[in-house]
C-alpha cells in the first residue's frame, strides 16, 4: 500500500511529513503575536475564518527562531481539534512511497530525536520521517 | 428513533396548520363531507404513527376521535354543535401535545379523560365547552420552523465570516481607487445586507439553556415517583445562552448526574426524617455565565458521598495505590467518583446502574473543554459543577491594545473604563502600583508589563507622548476596572480602547492556552485573529494578591461597618517624634515622600509645596534637617493638609475604646490597639487648626453630607439624589466635619460626626410617635426641602 509523503525543507534539512496528516499548504500573510504563549509559538493567523495557531518549527526543534515577517509558508496541520500551521522553510513535493518507514537506529541531532519516527525512502533519498503532531506539542511537552 | 419522532412531530403540526382552515370551515358548516373527510384524515393518520411510536396519549385521543367521525361518516350520528366543539377539544388538545413534545415540556393529561368521555356522550359536560376555544392554530403560524443539521450551520457561518472577509478586502481595494459615489453607495448596501446576515447566522447558532431545563421538572418527577422518593426542583439561570452543539453535549451528563442526584444521593422520606431532614430532598440545578465560562451547578441535600468508601473502593479495584491513596485530599478522594468503574452504590438500580457513568459524564464534559468539579459533605449533599467554556459562544467585548497589538475582554468582567488623567491617581508601592478612584483604591496592572510587549514606539495613533510625566511612567490612557468571576477589582492599565464588539470566540490552543492569560481567540472584522483577555488568568498572573487589598479597598470598609457599627479602618504610623499614631483611612488621600526642601516656614507656619499645591505641613515643628519627609496627604473633601510621619506599620479594622483627650487638639484621644498606646488624630481639629480657610465668598464649594455607609439604600438611592443638589457626600463617622447628616431613624446611635443640621429619615411611612421628626424615605418633597434648606442655612452660616 502506498503512502503519501509531504516533503518539505525544515531548518535547512529535507523531511517527510506523512501527507494524510496534513491538510493544505498555506502562504500566512502576518502573525498575530501571543505574548507569554509557549515559545514555540508564533503567534495566530487566520485562514478564511479559521484561526490557525501558527508553530513555529524552528523553535519547536530548538534551533532557532523563524523570522515573523513576509509572507511565510506553511503546512496546514489539523490536531487535536485545533488547527496549527508550521512554519516550513519551503514545501516540495509530495511522493509515493512503497516501503513502510523504518526505525531509526542512531541519534539524527539535535531537536529532531523528539520528532522524528523514522525513516522513509523518497526516490533516491532516504529521508527523516517527522511526526508533525509532536512538532506542535513543542519541546516542553516532552519535558513533562 | 429520535429523528422519526421529530419527523412525525413536525409533520403533523404542518397538518394541523393546515387543518386549521378546514377546522373553522367545518365549525360553521357541520354537514360539510369534503371538510369531515379532511379532518378524519388527519386524526386517523396521527392514530396509525401513534401505534408506531409509543405515545399512548396522542393514540388515545385520536382513536376516540376517530370513532366519533367514522360514525359521522356513516351517518350513524347527526354532526350537531356539541360533538363539532368534542372533537375539536380533541384536536387543539393533539396539537398541544404535539407542541409539548417538541418543547419538552410536560401537559397535564387528567382531562384527556373527559374530554374522550365528551365525543361519546352527546349531553356534553360544560367543561370541554370551555377547553374547546384555544386558539392553538393561531399560536402555531407564529413558530414556523425547519429543521437543520448543525453542520449545515457550520457551513454558512464560515461562508458569511469569508464573505466579510471578502467585504473588507473589497473596502480596502474601493478606499485606493478613485471615488466613484455609485459604487460606494452599492457597496455600502452589500456591506449592510452581510453584517445582518451574520448577525441573523451568529444567532442561529445560539439557544437559551432553557431548553435543555424544560425538559428536568418531567423527569425528576417521574424518577422520584418510581423510587418512591420527594424531590422538590428548583431551576435557575435558563436564559443563558450556550451554543446549541453545546447545550446537545451537555444534555446526557446533566441527565446522568440528576439520575445519581435522586438514585443515591437524596434518601428516602423515612431516612431523611431520621436524620431530621426535611421529608422532601432538594435538587437545585442552575446555570450562569460567569466571565468566560458557563457554570452549571447541580446541588442535592442527600447522603453526600463518603470520600472514605470511595478510597476503599478505589484501593480494592486497584485504581490507586495505598502509599497514593493516603496522600489524597478531601477533593482528590471525591474526584475518585470520576474514575472507571468506581461508585459508592450498594446496590444496582434500573435507574443510575453502578459505576458506570460518571467516568463517561466527565469524559464527555472535558471533550468540549469543560470541566466537573466535584464538593460534598457527608450527610449533607453534593454539588456538582460543570464549567464550559464560552468557545463557540458569542461575547460581547471590548477591543483593547497594548504594545500596539489588540486584545479582546469580555465586556462581562469590565466594571468601568476611565482615562487615566484627573479622576485617578496611581502610586508606586514598592514594585507594584495601586491607583486610586474616587477613594477606592485598587491594584493596577499594565496589560503591556503583563503581556512583556514593548510600550508603543512609533505606533500609527501617534498619541503615545501624551502621557504624563507624574504618572510614575505610566504611558497608558486609559485604565479598566475588571471584577473577574469569583475574585476582586483590579484595574489593568491599556494604551487605548477601540471598541465594542460581539466576539465569536473560539478555543485556543493548548501551547495558547499554557500562558494563562487567554480565554480564546477570535477573529477581529478585518479577519486577523485577536486574543481573547482571561481576566482571572491575568490577576493569578499578575500576582495581585486580593487579601492585601480588602483592607484598603472602600468597600471592604463599608462590609466591615456592617459587623460592628463602631469599627473603623484605620491607619497606624509611627510619628516623627517615634510615637505610634492612627488616623482614619479614608481621610488620607496618598502617601508621599517629599524632599526637605520644598518644606519652608512660611507665612506663619510650616507649608510644603507639592505637585503645584502649597498645603499646611503639621505632625511637626520644624522642617526637617535634611534628606526626605514622608507625608500622610489628608483631605476633608475640599483642603488638604501634609501630615509629617515617620513609617507606616499597618491598617487595621478595629473597634476602638478610645480614651478622649482632656481639651481638643491634633490627638483626639488614646487608645490600646496590640497593647499598644495609639494615638488617635482628630482631622477635625486638624483641619480646623491647619488648614487655609476658604474664601467665604466661594459659594461653590459644595456642602458636605455624612452619610451612613454599608445601606444599600443609601449609597445606591440617596445618595444620587443628595448629589444631584450639589453636596459632597462623605461616608459618616468618620471624623470629617458636615453640614447635614443624615441618620437612620431606626438606628438610634450615633456617629459622632460634627454636622450642622442632622437629618433622620426612616424606612417606614407611619410616624413612630409624637415627636419623631424624622422623614419618610421615599417622600422625595420632604427629603428635597430638608436638604435644601440645610444647604441655604450653610450658606448663610459661611457668609
Amino acid at each position: 500500500m502506498a503512502d503519501l509523503l509531504l516533503i518539505v525543507r525544515l531548518a535547512g534539512r529535507r523531511v517527510a511529513l506523512p501527507a494524510a496528516e496534513i491538510e493544505g499548504v498555506v502562504e500566512l500573510d502576518g502573525i498575530t503575536p501571543t505574548p507569554k504563549a509557549a515559545p514555540h509559538v508564533a503567534g495566530l493567523s487566520a485562514l478564511r475564518s479559521r484561526v490557525l495557531t501558527v508553530i513555529d518549527g524552528l523553535a519547536a526543534l530548538e534551533l532557532g527562531r523563524s523570522p515573523a515577517e513576509g509572507l511565510l509558508e506553511a503546512i496546514v496541520v489539523p490536531s487535536g481539534g485545533h488547527t496549527y500551521a508550521l512554519l516550513v522553510d519551503s514545501v516540495e513535493d509530495v511522493i509515493e512511497t512503497a516501503r513502510p518507514p523504518v526505525r531509526i537506529q542512531a541519534p539524527v541531532g539535535a531537536g529532531w530525536d523528539r520528532v522524528a519516527i523514522g525513516m522513509v525512502e523518497a526516490g533516491a533519498d532516504l529521508l527523516l520521517l517527522v511526526d508533525p503532531h509532536l512538532l506542535i506539542s513543542g519541546p516542553a511537552a516532552q519535558a513533562a | 428513533m429520535d429523528d422519526l419522532i421529530n419527523d412525525f412531530l413536525a409533520e403533523t403540526r404542518d397538518m394541523l396548520q393546515a387543518l386549521s382552515g378546514a377546522i373553522v370551515a367545518w365549525e360553521t358548516e357541520p354537514g360539510d363531507r369534503a371538510r369531515l373527510d379532511e379532518i378524519f384524515r388527519f386524526v386517523h393518520t396521527v392514530k396509525g404513527n401513534c401505534g408506531f411510536f409509543d405515545l399512548p396519549r396522542l393514540q388515545q385521543l385520536s382513536h376516540a376521535a376517530e370513532d366519533v367521525l367514522a360514525e359521522v361518516r356513516s351517518g350513524r350520528r347527526a354532526p350537531d354543535a356539541n360533538l363539532v366543539n368534542a372533537v375539536l377539544a380533541v384536536i387543539d388538545r393533539i396539537g398541544e401535545l404535539v407542541q409539548a413534545l417538541e418543547t419538552g415540556e410536560s401537559l397535564a393529561s387528567e382531562d384527556d379523560e373527559q374530554l374522550i368521555a365528551a365525543l361519546s356522550f352527546l349531553p356534553v359536560a360544560p367543561a370541554v365547552d370551555v377547553e374547546a376555544p384555544v386558539p392553538t392554530g393561531e399560536v402555531k403560524k407564529g413558530m414556523r420552523s425547519i429543521r437543520l443539521s448543525v453542520d449545515l450551520l457550520d457551513r454558512m457561518m464560515s461562508g458569511v465570516s469569508d464573505a466579510v472577509l471578502a467585504r473588507n478586502e473589497l473596502a480596502r481595494r474601493l478606499r485606493d481607487t478613485e471615488r466613484d459615489l455609485t459604487v460606494e453607495a452599492a457597496f455600502e448596501r452589500l456591506s449592510g445586507c452581510i453584517g445582518e446576515i451574520r448577525d441573523a447566522i451568529t444567532r442561529t447558532r445560539m439557544q437559551r439553556i432553557d431548553s435543555l431545563f424544560t425538559a428536568l421538572p418531567r423527569m425528576v418527577r417521574d424518577l422520584s415517583a418510581d423510587l418512591g422518593k420527594q424531590v422538590r426542583l428548583q431551576v435557575d439561570g435558563g436564559d443563558v445562552e450556550l451554543d446549541r452543539e453545546m447545550i446537545e453535549m451537555i444534555r446526557d451528563p446533566l441527565t446522568h448526574i440528576i439520575r445519581n442526584a435522586i438514585d443515591h444521593g437524596i434518601e428516602s422520606a423515612e431516612e431523611r426524617a431520621k436524620t431530621s431532614k426535611d421529608a422532601i430532598g432538594y435538587l437545585r440545578v442552575s446555570a450562569r455565565q460567569a466571565g468566560n465560562q458557563i457554570l452549571i451547578e447541580i446541588a442535592d441535600d442527600g447522603r453526600g458521598i463518603d470520600g472514605e468508601a470511595l478510597v476503599r473502593k478505589a484501593l480494592s479495584a486497584g485504581i490507586i495505590s495505598p502509599d497514593k491513596a493516603e496522600k489524597l485530599t478531601q477533593q482528590q478522594r471525591l474526584s475518585l467518583v470520576f474514575a472507571p468503574g468506581l461508585s459508592t452504590a450498594g446496590e444496582v438500580t434500573a435507574i443510575s446502574g453502578r459505576g458506570v457513568g460518571m467516568d463517561v459524564v466527565r469524559a464527555n464534559i472535558e471533550r468540549i473543554g469543560g470541566l466537573v468539579d466535584i464538593d460534598s459533605r457527608r450527610g449533607e449533599g453534593v454539588r456538582l459543577c460543570i464549567r464550559v467554556p464560552l468557545t463557540l459562544t458569542i461575547i460581547p467585548a471590548l477591543t483593547v491594545s497594548a504594545g500596539g497589538q489588540v486584545f479582546a475582554i469580555p465586556r462581562s468582567a469590565i466594571e468601568e473604563i476611565l482615562r487615566a488623567g484627573a479622576a485617578t491617581q496611581l502610586d508606586r508601592i514598592g514594585q507594584s502600583t495601586v491607583v486610586t478612584i474616587r477613594g477606592r483604591r485598587v491594584p493596577l496592572v499594565g496589560l503591556s508589563d503583563l503581556l512583556g510587549v514593548d510600550a508603543p514606539a512609533a505606533d500609527s495613533t501617534g498619541n503615545a507622548a501624551a502621557s504624563s510625566p507624574s504618572s510614575g511612567g505610566q504611558a497608558s490612557s486609559s485604565i479598566i476596572l475588571l471584577k473577574p468571576a469569583g475574585g476582586n477589582v483590579y484595574a489593568l492599565a491599556v494604551d487605548a480602547v477601540h471598541d465594542h464588539e460581539e466576539l465569536v470566540v473560539k478555543p485556543a490552543a493548548p501551547v495558547v492556552m499554557t500562558a494563562g492569560l487567554y480565554a480564546g481567540t477570535t477573529l477581529a472584522d478585518d479577519g486577523r485573529p485577536i486574543l481573547l483577555l482571561d481576566p482571572s488568568g491575568m490577576a493569578n498572573q499578575a500576582g495581585i494578591r486580593f487579601d492585601d487589598q480588602e483592607a484598603e479597598n472602600r468597600h471592604a470598609a463599608a462590609a466591615q461597618a456592617q459587623d460592628g457599627p463602631d469599627e473603623k479602618s484605620l491607619l497606624l504610623f509611627r510619628g516623627l517624634d517615634g510615637g505610634l499614631r492612627a488616623v482614619p483611612v479614608p481621610v488620607v488621600e496618598r502617601i508621599e515622600d517629599v524632599a526637605s526642601e520644598t518644606i519652608r516656614f512660611s507665612a506663619g507656619r510650616l507649608r510644603v509645596s507639592v505637585g503645584g499645591h502649597i498645603l499646611p505641613l503639621a505632625g511637626c515643628t520644624e522642617p526637617p534637617a535634611g534628606g526626605k519627609l514622608r507625608i500622610l496627604r489628608l483631605t476633608d473633601g475640599e483642603s488638604e493638609l501634609a501630615y509629617g510621619f515617620g513609617e507606616v506599620i499597618d491598617i487595621r479594622s478595629l473597634t476602638l475604646d478610645l480614651k478622649p483627650a482632656p481639651c481638643p487638639g491634633e490627638v483626639a484621644g488614646v487608645a490600646l490597639i496590640d497593647g499598644a498606646q495609639v494615638e488617635l488624630l482628630d482631622p477635625y481639629w486638624l483641619f480646623a487648626a491647619f488648614a487655609d480657610a476658604k474664601p467665604a465668598t466661594d459659594s461653590d464649594v459644595p456642602m458636605v453630607c455624612a452619610l451612613p455607609t454599608g445601606d444599600s439604600w443609601m449609597d445606591n438611592m440617596l445618595r444620587p439624589l443628595i448629589e444631584s443638589l450639589g453636596y459632597r457626600v462623605v461616608a459618616a463617622g468618620e471624623g470629617v466635619a458636615a453640614d447635614i447628616l443624615i441618620t437612620c431613624a431606626d438606628d438610634e446611635a450615633e456617629t459622632g460626626t460634627a454636622a450642622a443640621e442632622v437629618l433622620r429619615i426612616r424606612s417606614h411611612p407611619d410616624l413612630a410617635g409624637e415627636n419623631d421628626n424624622s422623614i419618610y424615605r421615599y417622600d422625595r418633597a420632604a427629603l428635597l426641602d430638608a436638604l435644601s434648606r440645610g444647604a441655604s442655612r450653610a450658606v448663610k452660616k459661611d457668609g
